[in-house]
């Protein structure tokens, strides 16, 4: 877990997080870990009368796979603020493609943070999350 | 339309324990192997009192007191129509295993767009510890979809 932050530049990519095709599985262990247990996701009958072709994750699945993404790059106790706009539902079958860089290096509250842009993706390049993160870097 | 006089309402404050076995649970579910969120004696070593809570955990807390279905009792809205519009998170301490947090939210905003087509709502939720420091500031936006 340790970083020389002492260089990060604005521009640096962070390491790109691959992750396997969503399935009902996935759905069903989120649903219970997380506490959402809106049937939309775990239910395809109910997810058909809704007018859904089939059940769709989870918008904080992919909110707590963006997580792994930044907490990979720093340390947990360095995140000071972490926002997502669900932009797309995320299906069956799509396989999330995590990514991000520093956009800025700013001071916050007397801290040198980085601010990052992240983002989740599927496989086809359709965006699904997009946000933003400030990391302290001291 | 949302009647905007709840822009302001306070929830009654929600009480949650963090759990070891969530954690494990939950970071199951996403996939997280690395030792702070799984292994106790491992997250120890690196100087945490026990497992480490993730970013998006404070999610689950008022989720377990069903928030969200007595939100939407609260503004006569169906379940049906809501998207999950955006979630931030402001980070003040961090949280373990062992922590018994206190939520306390309120609606901030409802507004419309579209033509009333689409209401975002707003809630925002200060999260303490047993110990009375913030640890946390939760944002979230419901977007309810009108058809």
């Amino acid at each position: 877990m340790t970083k020389d932050f002492k260089n990060v530049q604005v521009g640096e990519p962070l390491p790109e997080l691959r992750l396997p095709p969503v399935d009902r599985t996935m759905l069903a262990l989120f649903a219970g870990a997380s506490g959402d247990h809106v049937p939309l996701h775990i239910d395809t009958d109910f997810a058909r009368r809704a007018g859904m072709p089939d059940v769709f994750a989870h918008g904080m699945l992919g909110m707590a796979w963006v997580g792994r993404l930044v907490t990979q790059w720093a340390p947990q106790r360095a995140l000071r603020s972490f926002t997502v706009r669900f932009v797309a539902i995320t299906h069956l079958g799509n396989a999330p493609v995590l990514s991000g860089k520093v956009v800025e290096i700013l001071e916050r509250n007397g801290e040198r943070c980085a601010r990052l842009d992240v983002q989740m993706a599927n496989q086809f390049g359709q965006l699904k999350i997009q946000g933003d993160a400030i990391v302290a870097l001291d | 339309m949302i009647d905007t006089k709840w822009i302001g309402h306070r929830f009654a404050t929600l009480r949650w324990e963090v759990e070891k076995g969530r954690l494990r649970f939950f970071a199951k579910a996403i996939g997280e192997t690395r030792p702070e969120y799984t292994d106790e004696e491992a997250a120890r070593a690196a100087g945490h009192p026990s497992l480490l809570a993730p970013p998006t955990i404070l999610f689950s807390g008022p989720l377990d007191h069903d928030d969200v279905p007595k939100l939407l009792e609260l503004l006569g809205i169906n379940m049906n129509n809501i998207l999950h519009g955006e979630q931030g998170f402001e980070y003040h301490a961090p949280i373990h295993a062992g922590d018994v947090l206190e939520f306390d939210g309120r609606i901030t905003d409802i507004t419309a767009k579209k033509g009333g087509a689409l209401e975002l709502i707003t809630r925002e939720t200060r999260v303490t510890n047993q110990r009375g420091e913030l640890v946390g500031v939760v944002r979230n936006v419901i977007a309810v979809v009108n058809r």
